[in-house]
């Protein structure tokens, strides 16, 4: 399913996973993985939320980039999953990993 | 293009075919209503599903066969999991479990050609439940502009359904979109009907279906040899964190300004043609009750509410575009932050824009919004947005009490009034949104999702119809709502006479003179005299009704033959301070009782529209003192 992922010569192979909620604009990679988040100030439950995410395009495998980032806090961002551009809060790009890029 | 005329065949004798039924379904934004409004043309019914508020479109068509065909547009999802009410209609009406409704015999899938992906997914779920449907491939002609190939035998093959390939706002595809269907219907036997193995998918199922989606994707779309970088570079612009702010801020300013000047001539023309008509029956019909009825009752009163349908007209004409062009859903993108410092979800945004229009499609479509407490929150204060039938009486007093002059290089004075009491309105909704969530449901946080769509020019006919059906909505809702009530208001108006020898005007001695009397001192303290208490007993109907229950108050109550416009008598009969006192009540009140009606419909519940009432007369009663009393002290009483 990553068969669109190829590391740059610098980067590591395993460097830059991280969580898209922490990603900059302009930034890129493959969704390695895609989970819920738990915790008593979500409305939704952890799976609740990984089926949502699934079902907009965040799935692993999928090319990502991020767009555009909000006023305030950075925040919402808009990231483009393969070839649909979504809207999300930084809260639920947390429950999304990617392995970005190397600069 | 409907060439094909090919004569039925002998067991389908027209006598014997029955009407077939097909629902639309589909993601968001992939054309699904302009295909709608492509097939059924104008022979659409808008109603509410039974026992439900959700929208429910229905077209009847005939096929070029000549078969009758009825078309259910369902609300788009991304899911057959439903999460909303919407949601809830879209599963149970493709299942064939929604009551009231029968089972659908064909599903229209409509999909966005130029986004397969998710659709893809969609369409595996729809495969499940065995349900024989079409696969319409919308916006055909952008996919072969920006050159991407489809493999459309393969792809068919692969989905198990025929594809046709559609450009609806053009009306292309359309015929043989409907022979694919009569083809299905046709050849279905409901007993032999595919067996439904449709259930809620876990994580990793929704997980399979995309790999198997993906693999599908690869094997029939060669991706585009000239993607849109249109839509990228204007988001460059409209979601620049400060600019895209700037923009939103000036195309609201924009929208309002249009909404007070564009319509002021078209206005003065209807205004001038009802009191011409009024005129008219006074001099030609003999003086008496019947007359009175006529002109003061009936034309009068329908008059001073046809009045505002322009203002209604260009403020749905801007929403409608920036829903089509797909900038509603930017704006959500830019305001959720700061909707959500007041507890807002960013999908509040279009109920609340909606509400500017009227709180009762505003509240309806809360629907979107998941969560309860969400959901909620935005409901109460949905009213608290300007609506349309506020700026009749905004207009009025503004149109007496402020000078039509310019400020500021060229701004008309009266629109920036106007501006500023639709901020008002603004401000408080969050005032209170951020009370409810940080006091009463501090709580959880929903998630906030949503796609993006590709700009797109506006389709002018798919606008005018639209705005037609709104147009006709508001004309019925004068014809049953207010016409009756303004009936109401002539008889409490005008009976009982006065007794022999009376001094004062005939309407001090009718019922809604008592009963405005009797109420006045409640309302004494904030300026108000038993006049406008008077229209604002049957102004809960409807907040418009107000100034038509001014005009036959003021019109029955004034000397003979006096019939000046009701602007000027206001002026001379109210203070500033009074004026100013009336527009702060209507800021807030809950003038409307089938918004109170609604929000019960959809809670299901007396509990909120009772909230919702005590907190908006009380913040309205407040509002008002202050003002009245602010005024009086600055020299304004």
């Amino acid at each position: 399913m990553v068969e669109a992922f190829s590391p740059s010569l610098e980067a590591p192979l395993e460097a830059d996973v991280r969580p898209l909620a922490t990603a900059r604009r302009g930034d890129r990679g493959v969704i390695v993985r895609v989970t819920g988040v738990s915790g008593a100030a979500e409305a939704v439950a952890a799976d609740e939320l990984e089926r949502r995410l699934l079902e907009m395009g965040f799935v692993e495998g999928a090319a990502i980039e991020v767009l555009h980032e909000g006023l305030f806090g950075r925040d919402p961002i808009a990231v483009r999953v393969d070839d649909t551009r979504v809207a999300l809060r930084r809260r639920e790009a947390d429950a999304v990993s990617v392995k970005f890029d190397g600069q | 293009m409907t060439t094909d005329t090919v004569a039925a065949p002998l067991e389908a004798a027209p006598v014997t075919t029955p009407t077939a039924r097909v629902a639309l379904v589909g993601n968001p934004n992939a054309g699904k209503t302009a295909l709608f409004n492509a097939l059924t043309g104008s022979r659409q019914k808008v109603a509410n599903y039974a026992g439900v508020t959700v929208e429910r479109k229905e077209g009847v068509l005939t096929t070029p066969a000549g078969r009758q065909m009825r078309v259910l547009d369902l609300p788009g999802t991304y899911s057959l999991r439903a999460r909303s009410p919407d949601e809830v209609v879209t599963r149970d009406a493709v299942l064939g479990k929604l009551s009231g409704e029968d089972a659908p015999e064909a599903l229209i899938c409509v999909a966005d050609a130029t986004n397969l992906r998710l659709v893809l997914r969609l369409v595996l779920e729809l495969k499940q439940v065995g349900r024989p449907f079409v696969l319409a491939l919308n916006m055909y002609d952008i996919a072969q502009r920006q050159g991407l190939r489809i493999d459309l035998e393969r792809l068919s093959q692969e989905i198990g359904a025929p594809i046709v390939t559609t450009v609806a706002t053009r009306k292309r595809g359309l015929s043989e979109l409907l022979e694919q269907v009569e083809a299905i219907v046709a050849a279905r036997k409901p007993e032999l009907a595919a067996e439904n193995v449709w259930h809620e998918p876990t994580p990793s199922e929704i997980r399979a279906a995309h790999a198997q989606a993906e693999r599908i994707f690869k094997a029939c779309v060669k991706p585009p040899e000239r993607p849109d970088t249109i839509t990228g570079k204007i988001d460059g612009v409209l979601l620049h964190p400060v600019a895209g702010l700037l923009i939103l801020v000036a195309l609201m300013f924009v929208m309002f300004q249009a909404v007070f000047t564009w319509a002021a001539p078209i206005m003065d023309g209807i205004d001038g043609l009802f009191a011409a008509v009024v005129e008219f029956a006074n001099a030609h019909l003999p003086a008496g009750l019947l007359t009175s009825f006529v002109a003061d009752g009936l034309i009068a009163g329908v008059g001073s509410v046809l009045v505002f349908l322009p203002q209604i007209l260009i403020l749905f004409f801007f929403i409608l575009l920036l829903e089509d062009s797909g900038y509603m859903t930017r704006a959500a993108f830019l305001l959720d932050k700061l909707m959500g410092v007041a507890g807002l979800h960013g999908r509040a945004f279009i109920p609340l824009l909606s509400s500017f229009a009227c709180a009762i499609p505003g509240i309806m479509s809360t629907r979107v919004i998941d969560s309860k407490q969400d959901r909620l929150t935005t409901i109460l204060i949905a009213p608290l947005m300007t609506c349309s039938a506020r700026i009749p009486v905004y207009t009025l007093i503004i149109g007496a009490f402020i000078p039509r002059t310019t400020v500021w290089g060229g701004l008309s004075l009266q629109g920036l009034v106007m501006f500023g009491l639709f901020a008002v309105g603004i401000v408080s909704a969050l005032v209170v949104s951020t009370i409810i969530r940080r006091i009463f449901w501090r709580g959880t946080v929903e998630p906030f999702m949503m796609e993006l769509p590709t700009y797109r020019w506006p389709e002018p006919r798919n606008v005018l119809m639209n705005l037609w059906t709104r147009a006709r909505i508001f004309l019925s809702r004068a014809g049953r709502i207010i016409m009756p009530l303004m009936v109401l208001v002539w008889v409490l108006s005008t009976f009982p006479y006065p007794p022999e020898g009376a001094t004062g005007p005939a309407i001090d001695y009718s019922i809604a003179g008592r009963l405005g009397q009797f109420l006045a001192p409640l309302m004494a303290p904030i300026g108000f005299n038993w006049q406008m208490t008077v229209a604002l007993i049957p102004g809960m109907a409807a907040r418009e009704v107000a100034v038509a229950v001014l005009g036959t108050v003021y019109a029955v109550g004034g000397e003979d033959g006096e019939t000046g416009a009701l602007s000027t008598l206001l002026k001379n009969q109210w203070s500033l301070a009074t004026a100013l006192s009336f527009l702060a009540w209507y800021v807030f009140a809950p003038q409307c009782l089938p918004t109170l009606g609604v929000v019960k419909r959809e809670t299901n519940s007396w509990v909120w529209p009772t909230v919702m009432f005590v907190y908006m007369v009380g913040l309205a009663y407040l509002a008002a003192f202050i003002v009245y009393h602010t005024a009086v002290a600055l020299g304004a009483g």
